[in-house]
Parts: structure tokens; C-alpha cells; sequence
């Protein structure tokens, strides 16, 4: 490809003669991409779920999704912890937005880059470390608090029982809820700020301005974050695999998991898999309605100079507030991995417990770790950049109206949403376990999930770039004979770089954390960190899961500083 | 219930040594040759994870040129691991290891499993070898309960099954699943011929914790997170006496379960001469007293010596498996167990 300015030079006539425009084919070539990459794995799946062993059409795994208790129950259960999932996130994070948003808080830039903490932090990791935090018994916060009353485990009441279903809703919360924060806060930051000040003007406390005003101009960001997070937490595996699995308690992804013990109950897990479709449709449907009737809430990003509210006294349980939560998400799961990774017996106090032992194991003894760990940069890197390619194209092609159908484009790069990670994956492995394409036992399979279900969030990223770039500069190179494919190469792609970047490591993070779709992908030969660490739980060998955990951290955060560096370098 | 006399012993040696094929079954150097230039060995076992690293690294120090890769799981989940990948056309594993005998079975039905008997299995009792030659008993252990010390004097420890169905202990227990170990599931069937379902039934009143593997409960009453622990491996227990933890063994009045764990090569093995070198090492008296020393576990070799500590066979009262009694029930037996206690 030539550089633009060649372009620009070259007269009209002569650029035009000579390329051949591409966009077509390749517009087509992304749309069958995309198709098949989300529509095939459905269409197995709903195949499967209506045949029987031997191949004929049969309504009984849906008769048995219906009458059986062993499948109604982790329904029931998956959708009321979802639901204490979104409230408890509400609740949360409508007041931690308004102080980051509206009031002089102290150290709002540290406290947004600890939520960014808990917003990349695998939620299995966090269940991890809030097993050896809230055991009942030998929890270290349990042990303390036994310590603190002169209690007896066992005899009195544990402080908290992180093994229930309250614990595995509080531990989904902790990492759910930056999600809620984010479009909260960012909501509120584009709301102007004019009626809030007439109504401190007319004697309002600030209080009640909050009440009257602030909270009704943000209350269709808080549903939406509410429907966000209940759609995080159904879809969610690892934590209920920790936390509720041990109390005898499934969800449904746990349910559909132990379909695929031998033999693997195929037809009934694709059963089990779609009903979260409609469900997922619905919310996000839900989502849509009420985020698109914001004519009310007059956002114009044009506000002037912001009066914040003075917090006094109030600083304080404010910023308890944030500690709380904080503490609970950051600062003592992070902790008690890193304490954990270092002694002998977890349980026990530091004094005479202090080894290198799990560290040594870990790098040089532990024969997965080299091969899970290349693995799961293999799927990252490949995932990432395959991802932010499809996405700037389809992006491109659907904003600009290229192409006919970018609707449909545009609705199939969103449309994994609707997928939990482990529906996708059941369909993936009935999609590729059989010929053309047989890519189960390799790498491809899991890239795939990974492509898939990050389709939405880099669609999302790189949308909300596009959008800044006012299409004059386009047209320009078009008027100067460039084919539409390289005025997105060469005009629009520089201009969104940071948001190309952006969406390169946003996929990154979201695939090495990966664990719901790849605990049924994956082989021996194609282990990831994550199912390595679930294998290791599976024996509570607590030390070396913490040494994995430690280093999957601070790769994640290393990835985030590179995020930063970028952002800021560059003023957009 | 003892273990083969001598004598018995001596002529199953005899037997086999005239029953069994004769293929070239020894570590010669070509195969080893053969071996180095396949360069690498796939195990899948399901031993605890530490175990399976030490044996690895033996394996290392003995043939530095050949790399193993060692995956390791839960029986139930090698199995399925294994049948997935073998029903997807995928040839991953070279050896296999599962405390699930019944697993053997079902390969040797498919035809998957390669007949190969290590010289030093030829001495092993009849009831620890398929009399084909296409497994044999790798490790043994016991699927014992256990208590912690600090929370339980030893007058008030359970003495055997029917002690735990105590409401004192009500919140207290925790149990592996035999929907994920093999160890469990062999001991489950044990024990529902033993004491019957309803006794299951009564234990899940308890609030028993579950966990899934055999090896995690002795990890669990170690840390004090539960004081006793209704099924776990012996070897793992050993494992937590010798790193002082405050642990003590149980063996039932009723009986305990006396878990084989088998071994075997697959015939499709992608390394088919690293695999027999593999098979053979493992059955050394080098590494069979690596897994008693190291590992806590029971060895049917008759080379091995016991630390002292440890409890001889003889003197406990043990419930022998019976995979081939167990293999048509295993459905029912993980459906009726996830009915009473739940996944």
C-alpha cells in the first residue's frame, strides 16, 4: 500500500485507473467472516438440542430442561443471584459515582485507577483469593475475626461463609460493579450541570439536588448498569465453580460443565445452553429501550465549568465508602495471593512459614506452566490483533454506510454478547469437533472463542473512535481517487490509533483471562493459565494458584500501564 | 483381607512368566534409542500434582534427551479428557494413570490400550496386573477418614462411617466427589455395599462440604477449614504428617477402601517407544519407593520397604475394590451421589 500523500499527488484520474477498489470483496469476505464466526456454533447448537443419539428429532432434552429439578434449580439459582448481583452493584456504584462525578472528593485519579484495578481482574482470581480470605473456618479474615472475640471456629459463627450462594454473589459483585461505576460516572460527566445548579441556587440541600435532580437524570445509566451486571454474573463460571459448587449449589454454566463429564450429554447441554439466549436478548433489548429514551436527560457534552459540591466532613465516610469496597476487591484479595504465594501452609501465621518453595515449583519443577503460559499469549496476541482488524473493518464498513447491509454487520459484531462465554463454547465444540473442520485439540478452536466473544467490546471501542473522526477527511482522499478501503487505511486508521491500540490490549486482557469457554475447549496440548489454575484447584494446591495468579496480575497490569502510556502520550 | 501371600506370589511370577506375550518388553538401548529420537512422552495421571513432578523429574534425571509433559487431573476428568479427545480423533496420550480401574476396563473394551508388561510387573500379584498385560497396578492408597488435631482431642474422634453421622459434626465434614476423583468413586461403591445408600443419604444431612478431588480434603482439615474429613487419600495424609501438619489418620472400624490405581499405554500412543520407556521406569523399585517415601502411597512391589510410621496393610481391615463389579453401576452410582449431595 502506498502512503497517502502519493495519493493525494497523483491526480484523480490516473489513481482511479490504475487500483482496483477491493472494498467490495472484502466487505464480503469480513460479513462471511463474521457470519461464521457467530452464526455457525448456533446453528449447531440449536441442531444438536433437537436431536437425539441417533441423529432424529426429538423434543425430550427440552421436556427434561422443563421437568427435571437437577436443571430448574441452577436456573432459579442463576437468576436470583444475578438479580443481587445488579442490586448490589446499583447500590454501590450509584454513590461512588456521584462522589467522583459531582463532588471535590480527594484522589478521584487514584480512586478511577483502582476501579480500573477491580475491572480487570479475572472474577476467578478474585474467588480464589476470597476462598482463603472467607473460609469459614480457616479464612484469614475469619481467623482474625475468631481471634478478635476469643471465638472457636466451628463452634461460633463464622464472620462470613464465602462458600454460599450470598458468597458468591458478593465476590461477582466486587468485580461487577465497575462496569455500573463506568456508566454511571460517565454518564453524569456529560450531563450538564445547569439544573443541578438552579436547584442549589433555589436553596436546595446538595443532597437533595442529588435526590431530585441528579438521580432521575442518571437513573437510565444505573438500569442499564444493572442489566450489564446481571448479564455479567449469569454468564459467569469461575466463581460459582469455587465458591457455590463446594455448598452444593449450581448455576447454570456449572450445570452445563458437568453435562460434559463422560459420557458428554450433548444434546441436553445445548439444551441447557440456549435459553440464556432469549433471556440475554431480552436484557440487552431492555438496555436499548431505556438508554435510547434519554431526551430528558440533555447530554451535550458542552457544559461549562462545573461548581463541585463540597463534601466537608462528609470526606470521610465517603472515602470509607471506597475503602470498603476497594479493600474488599484490591487491597486484601491481592494481598492474601501474595502472602499466599510466599508461605508453606496458608493458614497459618507468617513466623516460621515463610518459603520460596511454591515460586521454585511453579517456574522450574510444574511441567504446565511454560506451555499454559505460551499458549495463553499464543490465543492473546493472535485473538487481539485478528480482533482489532475485524473490528476497524466492520466498524469502518457499518458507520460509514458502505456497504449494503451494514446493519447486519454491525448487529452480527455485537451479537456475541447475547452469547455466554460457555454457550459459545458448547457450540464451538459441536461446530469443530466434527469434518470439514476438525479443530478441536488445537489452538484454533479457543482462538475462535476468544475472537468471538470479544467482538462486542472491540466493536464498542473502536465504534466510539470512529465516531470522533468527522468523515471530511475521507472524502477528501476519495475525491482524490482513493478506494474507500485505503482511505481507512491510510487517513482513518492513524487518526483512531490510540482507540486501535485501545482495542488491541482491551481483547488482550479479555482473552488471557479467559476461563468459561476455554474449561471446555481446551486439551492438554492447548491448556491456558486459567484452566491450569482451575486444575490446581481442583486439589487446593492453594501455593502455586497464587504464584499463577500473581503473575497473570502483573502481566494484566503491565498491559494496562502500556494502555495509559498510549492515551497520554498523544493529546486527541 | 490381606495382601498375596509369597508364596501365591511366586507362582504368579511362574504363570505369567509363561502367559504373557512375548513382545519386546524391556528398556533395551535401542528402544531407548527409538525413544530419544520420538523426544518426548505424554503422561496423563492423575496423582497429586507434587507427586507427578517429582516422579517427572526422576524421569528426567534418568533420560535427559526425552521431554515429558505431565498432565494432571482428577481420574474421573482424565477420563473424560481422554475419551473426548479420542472420540475427536485426537492421539495425545502416551501413558495413563487413574484411580479409577474400571477405567482400564472400558479402554481395553474400546481396543485402545497397547499390551506391555515392565519386567518388574511380572512379580506383581495376579490381583494387580490384567492377566492380558494391558495394565497394571501403579500406585495403591487408601481412602481414609481423617481429623484435625488442634480441633478434636482423640477421645472424641470418630472411630469409623457410622460416627459421622453424629449431629456433633454437623458442618464440620468434608467429602470429595465421585463425580471428579476415581478414589471416591471406588470408595463410594465400597462403601454403598458396605453400609447401603441410605447411610449417604443420612451423611448429607451433615452440611458436608464438597470438594472434588480425593486430594483436596486432606488439604482442607490441614488448614483447619474443616475438622473432619469423610474420604481423602492416605498418601495425602502421610503427606501432611511429614510437613507437621496437625492431622490424624482414621481407619473405619467398618473397613477402609483399598484403591488400586492402575496404569497402562495406549495403543495409538504418539510416542510408542518413549511410552515404553516411560511404563518401565515407573514400575522401577526406585520410583515405586519414591511414591511411598515421598508420595505417602502403597506400593504392590514386593521390593518396596515402608517407612516407619506407617500403618502395615496387614494390620487394617480394608474394602477391596472390584472395578469389574463397579464398571455397569458408575452412571447410576455419580447420578444417585449428585441426586444426594448435589454437583
Amino acid at each position: 500500500m502506498r502512503p497517502a500523500a502519493d495519493a493525494i499527488e497523483g491526480t484523480p484520474e490516473r489513481s482511479s485507473a490504475r487500483s482496483i477498489d477491493w472494498t467490495a470483496p472484502f466487505s464480503i469476505v469480513m460479513a462471511l467472516l463474521l457470519a461464521s464466526l457467530v452464526l455457525l456454533p448456533m446453528f449447531w447448537l440449536a441442531l444438536t438440542s433437537l436431536r437425539d443419539d441417533s441423529g432424529r428429532f426429538t423434543l425430550e432434552h427440552y421436556r427434561q430442561l422443563v421437568v427435571d429439578p437437577a436443571f430448574l434449580k441452577p436456573l432459579a439459582n442463576t437468576l436470583w443471584t444475578s438479580c443481587a448481583v445488579g442490586a448490589l452493584c446499583v447500590i454501590a456504584a450509584a454513590p461512588m459515582s456521584w462522589l467522583v462525578s459531582r463532588t471535590d472528593l480527594p484522589g478521584k485519579r487514584l480512586l478511577r485507577v483502582l476501579i480500573l484495578a477491580s475491572f480487570v481482574t479475572p472474577p476467578f482470581l478474585g474467588a480464589f483469593a476470597w476462598v482463603l480470605l472467607g473460609g469459614p473456618n480457616a479464612g484469614l479474615l475469619n481467623q482474625w475475626y475468631y481471634g478478635l472475640f476469643g471465638l472457636k471456629p466451628f463452634e461460633a459463627a463464622p464472620l462470613l461463609n464465602i462458600f454460599s450462594a450470598s458468597g458468591m454473589v458478593f465476590v461477582i459483585f466486587l468485580y461487577t460493579f465497575p462496569y455500573v461505576f463506568t456508566f454511571v460516572a460517565n454518564s453524569l460527566d456529560l450531563i450538564p450541570s445547569e439544573l443541578e445548579e438552579a436547584s442549589a441556587i433555589l436553596g436546595a440541600s446538595p443532597f437533595r439536588t442529588a435526590l431530585h435532580i441528579t438521580l432521575p437524570l442518571g437513573l437510565p445509566a444505573l438500569l442499564a448498569g444493572f442489566l450489564v451486571a446481571f448479564l455479567q454474573s449469569m454468564t459467569l463460571f469461575g466463581p460459582p465453580a469455587i465458591l457455590a459448587m463446594p455448598a452444593g449449589i449450581d448455576v447454570i454454566t456449572t450445570k452445563i460443565w458437568s453435562l460434559f463429564q463422560f459420557p458428554p450429554r450433548l444434546g441436553l447441554a445445548a439444551a441447557a445452553s440456549l435459553p440464556l439466549l432469549p433471556i440475554t436478548v431480552a436484557l440487552l433489548r431492555a438496555q436499548t429501550l431505556i438508554l435510547g429514551r434519554r431526551g430528558y436527560a440533555v447530554i451535550s457534552g458542552k457544559s461549562g465549568g462545573r461548581q463541585l459540591i463540597r463534601l466537608g466532613a462528609w470526606k470521610v465516610p465517603a472515602l470509607a465508602l471506597f475503602a470498603l469496597v476497594l479493600g474488599c476487591s484490591i487491597a486484601l484479595p491481592y494481598g492474601v495471593l501474595l502472602r499466599t504465594s510466599f508461605v508453606k501452609n496458608w493458614s497459618r501465621p507468617l513466623a516460621d512459614n515463610l518459603t520460596l518453595e511454591h515460586w521454585r515449583f511453579v517456574f522450574l519443577e510444574f511441567s504446565q506452566t511454560k506451555l499454559a503460559l505460551q499458549n495463553t499469549f499464543v490465543l492473546g496476541i493472535a485473538a487481539a490483533t485478528a480482533g482489532t482488524i475485524l473490528v476497524t473493518a466492520v466498524g469502518y464498513l457499518s458507520l460509514r454506510k458502505i456497504v449494503w447491509g451494514h446493519r447486519s454487520l454491525a448487529f452480527l459484531a455485537n451479537a456475541p454478547v447475547a452469547i455466554p462465554g460457555i454457550v459459545l463454547a458448547v457450540g464451538l465444540f459441536l461446530s469443530y469437533t466434527r469434518p470439514p473442520l476438525v479443530l478441536y485439540g488445537t489452538l484454533w478452536i479457543i482462538f475462535f472463542a476468544y475472537l468471538t466473544k470479544e467482538l462486542p467490546v472491540g466493536y464498542q471501542q473502536i465504534s466510539a473512535s470512529l465516531k470522533a473522526v468527522h468523515p471530511e477527511l475521507e472524502d477528501a482522499s476519495r475525491i482524490f481517487g482513493a478506494t474507500r478501503l485505503r482511505a481507512l487505511f491510510d487517513i482513518t486508521a492513524p487518526l483512531i490509533r490510540n482507540g486501535v491500540i485501545a482495542t488491541w490490549i482491551f481483547i488482550f486482557i479479555g482473552s488471557i483471562r479467559e476461563l468459561s469457554a476455554t474449561i471446555l475447549l481446551f486439551t492438554a496440548r492447548t491448556k491456558t493459565i486459567s484452566v491450569t489454575m482451575f486444575d490446581l484447584r481442583e486439589s487446593n494446591d492453594w501455593g502455586p494458584i497464587a504464584v499463577l495468579s500473581t503473575t497473570m496480575l502483573l502481566i494484566t497490569f503491565g498491559m494496562v500501564a502500556v494502555i495509559y502510556r498510549f492515551t497520554d502520550r498523544r493529546p486527541t | 483381607m490381606r495382601l498375596i501371600p509369597l508364596n501365591a506370589l511366586c507362582t504368579f511370577w511362574w504363570v505369567a512368566a509363561i502367559a504373557l506375550p512375548v513382545a519386546a518388553q524391556e528398556t533395551t538401548p535401542e528402544l531407548v534409542a527409538a525413544a530419544v529420537k520420538e523426544g518426548r512422552v505424554v503422561w496423563y495421571s492423575a496423582v497429586d500434582v507434587k507427586v507427578a513432578e517429582a516422579v517427572a523429574k526422576t524421569f528426567r534425571a534418568s533420560y535427559p534427551k526425552i521431554q515429558i509433559d505431565v498432565e494432571r487431573a482428577g481420574s474421573e476428568r482424565v477420563f473424560q479428557r481422554i475419551n473426548q479427545e479420542y472420540q475427536s480423533g485426537i492421539k495425545n496420550v502416551d501413558v495413563v494413570n487413574s484411580s479409577d480401574a474400571s477405567h482400564f476396563l472400558f479402554w481395553k473394551q474400546q481396543k485402545w490400550l497397547a499390551p506391555h508388561t515392565p519386567p518388574d510387573v511380572k512379580r506383581f500379584g495376579a490381583r494387580y496386573k490384567d492377566p492380558e498385560g494391558y495394565f497394571a497396578t501403579w500406585r495403591a492408597t487408601l481412602n481414609v477418614i481423617a481429623y484435625n488435631t488442634n480441633l478434636v482431642s482423640p477421645k472424641d474422634a470418630p472411630t469409623g462411617y457410622l460416627d459421622l453421622l453424629d449431629p456433633k459434626w454437623k458442618g464440620k465434614l468434608v467429602k470429595s466427589h465421585p463425580g471428579y476423583s476415581g478414589t471416591s468413586l471406588t470408595g463410594t461403591y465400597a462403601l454403598t455395599k458396605a453400609l447401603g445408600w441410605e447411610y449417604f443419604e443420612k451423611l448429607s444431612k451433615q452440611a458436608v462440604q464438597q470438594l472434588q478431588s480425593t486430594t483436596a480434603p486432606p488439604k482442607s482439615i490441614a488448614s483447619g477449614e474443616r475438622v473432619v474429613m469423610v474420604d481423602g487419600n492416605e498418601y495425602n495424609m502421610f503427606m501432611e504428617i511429614d510437613a507437621k501438619s496437625p492431622v490424624k489418620i482414621v481407619y473405619a472400624k467398618e473397613g477402609t477402601p483399598f484403591v488400586t490405581s492402575p496404569g497402562a499405554i495406549f495403543a495409538a500412543a504418539p510416542h510408542p517407544n518413549a511410552a515404553r520407556v516411560l511404563q518401565n521406569f515407573l514400575f522401577t523399585v526406585k520410583v515405586q519407593q519414591l511414591l511411598v517415601n515421598e508420595g505417602g502411597l502403597r506400593s504392590v512391589h514386593p521390593d518396596v520397604n515402608y517407612p516407619p510410621g506407617r500403618t502395615p496393610l496387614a494390620e487394617i481391615k480394608l474394602l477391596p475394590d472390584d472395578p469389574e463389579g463397579m464398571l455397569p453401576l458408575i452412571a447410576d452410582i455419580k447420578k444417585r451421589y449428585t441426586a444426594i449431595f448435589g454437583n
